[in-house]
């Protein structure tokens, strides 16, 4: 019987070589040669919070946007510069930073950001003081008060030093802001607040710091450009009921529209009555997120319903982000830390030495055992896995650049099992190659019949390690889904290399005699596989040469 | 080798057969053994969770001075319960404490670096809040049972009902075996563990698939003849898979068994011993079950519907009227008119009262004219 297909092998194993030449040419194109590591593999510290809100329900999207981007804030300010703060599941933030003794870190990113509506005082331009022959008098400092007690104590600027401090516990509770003390009678800032905030430096200002809305603040705008005199808090984010990013009808520019509750409504009322009497900047109420200034409207109007819009010159982008702001103001997260983990680097590097060495070992035992069983076959189950290999080790590396996909140890693991997985789709392949062998096919003829069966097998089969790594992936968190991530991405490249390699490959090996006419050392032996032998051969381009010896088996 | 490809030859057309499906009342009796030793440990036993589950701070001192006595002492001073100090195989210590507040931690860690006189920065470091352990617990059940249903709903789809049922029950089974083994020997239960877990029911499904689909491709149009009912033909599939599975169960195994022995020998504890060992016991349990568990039962399943009752029926009088036959023509096996005449099958003679295998011949010996059929 003929060869029931011309398959043509060349093909797939092209294919795959273009795809080994695209994965490769990108990483030398990037310059990236190396994954990134997880920091169970190179030490560090790393940090889970999980996000409550006040009614228990599940955070909305925006609100966690805006959580990790107040927490990233707050990470860059306390200088921890190579940080990343990402989102996981839908309600917890995990902070990885490499290096470890970060507990600082842990005391300041998980508090809750509050947001307050200030009047404007006085602005001035520039992130610090330039230095000038009228400094400001009698040298009054602006720094924060060292280790405050739990409440409120507050640096107060040419006040004696630092208040005697009160035997509190070592742990610090939330460094606090620069909050000058008392105010005129008609509102404006008193000599003192101005030369502190002339003397204000805005790269001091520390992050997570609590600002006591009773009293004047002295702070920065998101990008530390320019300094702010603020006065007490007259509304707090809670008040706001929404906020929304829009283009109003008949208008062209984005506006942001913010809606006061019933009871705070009056009290706008009232502020933008004082406000609109003033002049610039005073006739500007600052909206402040976790003590910095992140817009500050003018009220040219009395606002008496509650409904405000703000306008300026923003673009979508800005509308939106501000708007999101408001939002989350009133309806701020809480976090609680979840865990923290620290893992010094020299654990790091020995784990990472330990998965490397147990993947070689394993993948030295799978060939061992490959070649008892399969004789020379087991070359094609050698060069596979080391295609394999190569797709997997390009792809994670892409990944890390692309989507910033970290290696973790758990994924190390499921990269080793995979040697395992994959090789037991080539047992599943030559089984039925030896199975229509014992059937009494010639052996080019049973690789085709061979793979058509076998290649069922390998895809159902593939497809549930698929289906539970999606699973996993979808609905578990923290390890768990990067684990799942490695199992499916190892899954796959076993469909790509037993399809675009190990079947053409098999295909042109049995054109060669050596393993087309079943040498006892090819694995491919029908007399050592068992088949009887066969007095007429069906079809084969060359006579098949098994040594009939009658009766013998 | 030759020796192994004749066996795999015998087991491939039905002359060496392992009597799996036939004995499956032993097999379920094992099981069930197995099984209640399991769940026993899990309830009087419990569990050991990890610190992950339970909540509380977890340090790791390298290459500790001390000894576990004084490292006790000395974080125990900082603590309001006693900690649990374990030295590990790599001689590392573990220091286990209860929940710590703010700033605790780094007490403990420079107490234990000065008693320990390790560098305090080498001191790795795990602080759990008490829930985020059961956040954890409750998102893994949740993908375990969505997990079961979809593959309930895959094997369906692509096989049939009574084959689902026959693989999920097998997939307990694994589960349960693995779970009461923890329980049974105390083995730390971290998200690893959980992990391991997961890829172990996907495993499972994928061994014991293997051996489904040769069972349809043996089974296929069997109700329609009267050669051999559904449970031979089903105990020749696995039989002819068995040499695939116990192939494809060393290679997963191999690996596998490489990360547990580097990561318990060399590390002691962590993420590699706690995920090599589930999926090793995994990966036994499951081939054991394919083999021993999901066969029969479905053997079991199927024989209560009415076709397959029906050829049965046909199969054992069609071989009773053979023996009949037989009995009543004493002539030698050899002869080749009585071969050639009786088909396929059954043309071997055999103790009448011995349980036969349908004997599956090749391609060679179903052409007619080949010479002395020989068995």
């Amino acid at each position: 019987m003929a060869t029931p297909t011309v398959t043509k092998p060349g093909r797939p194993l092209a294919v795959l070589a273009l795809l080994l030449l695209i994965l490769f040419g990108s990483m030398a194109v990037t310059g990236n040669w190396k994954p990134r590591l997880g920091l169970d593999l190179q030490g560090g510290t790393s940090i889970t919070l999980t996000a409550n809100t006040a009614d228990g329900g599940a955070p909305s999207a925006e609100s966690m946007a805006q959580a990790i981007e107040i927490i990233r804030n707050r990470v860059d300010s306390a200088g921890a510069a190579e940080a990343e703060v990402s989102i996981q599941g839908n309600n917890n933030i995990i902070v990885q930073v490499p290096g470890v003794g970060q507990e600082e870190l842990v005391q300041l990113i998980g508090q809750t950001a509050e947001l307050r509506f200030r009047p404007v005082l006085s602005v001035i331009e520039g992130s610090a003081p330039t230095p000038s022959p009228t400094a400001s008098p009698t040298g009054t400092e602006t720094s924060p008060a060292p280790t405050p007690t739990p409440t409120d104590a507050v640096g107060t600027p040419g006040a004696e030093a630092a208040s005697p401090e009160p035997t509190s516990p070592a742990a610090s509770p939330r460094p606090t802001a620069v909050q000058p003390e008392g105010q005129d009678a008609s509102g404006q800032p008193t000599p003192e607040q101005l030369s502190g905030l002339n003397a204000f430096d805005c790269a001091t200002i520390e992050p997570g710091a609590l600002d006591d809305p009773a009293k004047p603040l002295i702070t920065c705008d998101r990008e530390g450009q320019t300094r702010f005199l603020l006065g007490p808090a007259e509304l707090a984010g809670t008040d706001i009921t929404d906020a929304t990013a829009g283009i109003p009808q008949g208008d062209t520019a984005w506006v942001v529209n913010l809606e006061f509750s019933s009871e705070a409504a009056d009290k706008f009322h009232k502020i933008t009555q004082e406000l609109s009497q003033k002049t610039s900047p005073q006739n500007s109420f600052a909206i402040v997120l976790d003590g910095r200034v992140m817009s500050f409207p003018r009220a040219l109007e009395p606002i008496a319903t509650g409904d405000a819009q703000i306008t300026g010159n923003f673009t979508q982008k800005e509308a939106q982000d501000l708007a999101n702001i408001l939002k989350y103001g009133a309806l701020p997260l809480t976090f609680t830390t979840s865990e923290v983990t620290t893992v010094s680097p020299s654990l790091g590097s020995e784990q990472l030495r330990a998965g490397l060495i147990a993947g070689a070992v394993g993948l030295v035992l799978v060939v061992i055992y490959s070649m008892l069983f399969y004789r020379a076959l087991g070359i094609v189950s050698i060069m596979s896995l080391a295609v394999a290999a190569a797709l997997t080790y390009a792809t994670v590396v892409l990944l890390g650049a692309t989507i910033g996909f970290t290696l973790i140890l758990a994924g190390v693991i499921g990269i080793i099992v995979a040697i395992g997985i994959t090789a037991d789709s080539f047992v599943v392949f030559f089984e039925r190659v030896r199975d229509e062998i014992r059937e009494g096919r010639t052996i080019r003829t049973a690789v085709e019949k061979g793979w058509i069966r076998g290649r069922r097998t390998i895809l159902v089969a593939d497809t549930v390690t698929l289906l539970a790594a999606v699973v996993l992936y979808f609905l578990a968190i923290g390890r768990v889904q990067n684990f799942a991530f490695t199992l499916g991405l190892t899954t796959v490249i076993d469909v790509v290399v037993v399809f675009l390699f190990t079947k053409p490959f098999v295909t042109l090996l049995v054109r060669r005699r050596f393993f087309g006419q079943g040498h006892p050392l090819s694995g491919l032996n029908p007399e050592r596989i068992g088949r009887l032998p066969v007095a007429v051969p069906r079809g084969a381009a060359a006579p098949v040469r098994t040594g009939v010896r009658g009766g013998a088996r | 080798m030759s020796r192994l490809g004749r066996v795999g030859h015998r087991l491939y057309t039905g002359e060496l057969s392992i009597d799996f499906v036939g004995r499956r009342k032993l097999w379920y009796r094992i099981s069930l053994a197995i099984l209640v030793i399991s769940v026993l440990a899990v309830i009087l036993r419990g569990l050991n969770f990890g610190i992950e589950f339970r909540g509380g701070a977890e340090f790791r001192v390298p290459a500790p001075q001390c000894s576990v006595e004084e490292a006790r002492n000395a974080a125990g001073a900082l603590t309001e319960s006693e900690p649990v100090v374990q030295a590990l195989g790599n001689g590392d210590l573990r220091v286990q404490t209860e929940a710590l507040d703010a700033g605790e931690p780094e007490q403990v860690r420079a107490v234990l670096a000065e008693t320990c006189n390790v560098v305090a920065e080498d001191i790795s470091t795990q602080l759990i809040g008490p829930s985020w352990g059961e956040e954890i617990t409750n998102k893994a059940v949740v993908a375990l049972i969505v997990f079961l249903l979809l593959v309930v709903g895959f094997i369906w789809i692509t096989f049939e009902r009574k084959m689902a049922i026959a693989a999920i029950v097998a997939l307990l089974h694994d589960i349960v075996i693995t779970v009461g083994l923890y329980a049974l020997v105390g083995f730390d239960v971290t998200p690893s563990t959980l992990i391991g877990l997961l890829t172990i029911l996907g495993y499972s499904l994928y061994d014991t698939v293997v051996v489904f689909d040769s069972i349809r491709e043996n089974t296929r149009g069997i109700t329609a003849g009267n050669q051999t009912t559904y449970s031979e033909a089903a105990n020749l599939s696995v039989n002819q898979t068995l040499v695939r599975s116990i192939n494809t169960s060393v290679i997963a195994l191999l690996p596998v068994a490489s990360i547990l022995f580097f990561g318990a020998y060399a590390l002691g504890a962590g993420t590699l011993k706690d995920l090599s060992l589930v999926l090793f016991v995994g990966i036994a349990a499951s081939t054991y079950s394919s083999i021993f568990i999901a066969t029969p039962l479905l053997a079991d399943l199927k024989e209560r519907e009415p076709a397959v009752k029906a050829l049965r029926r046909r199969v054992e009088l069609r071989r009773a009227a053979a023996e009949a036959k037989t009995a009543v023509r004493p002539v030698a096996a050899s002869t080749p008119e009585t071969s050639a005449e009786s088909a396929v099958a059954t043309a071997t003679i055999v103790d009448p009262t011995e349980r036969r295998q349908p004997q599956r011949t090749t391609r060679a010996q179903r052409r007619p004219g080949q010479g002395k059929k020989r068995r």
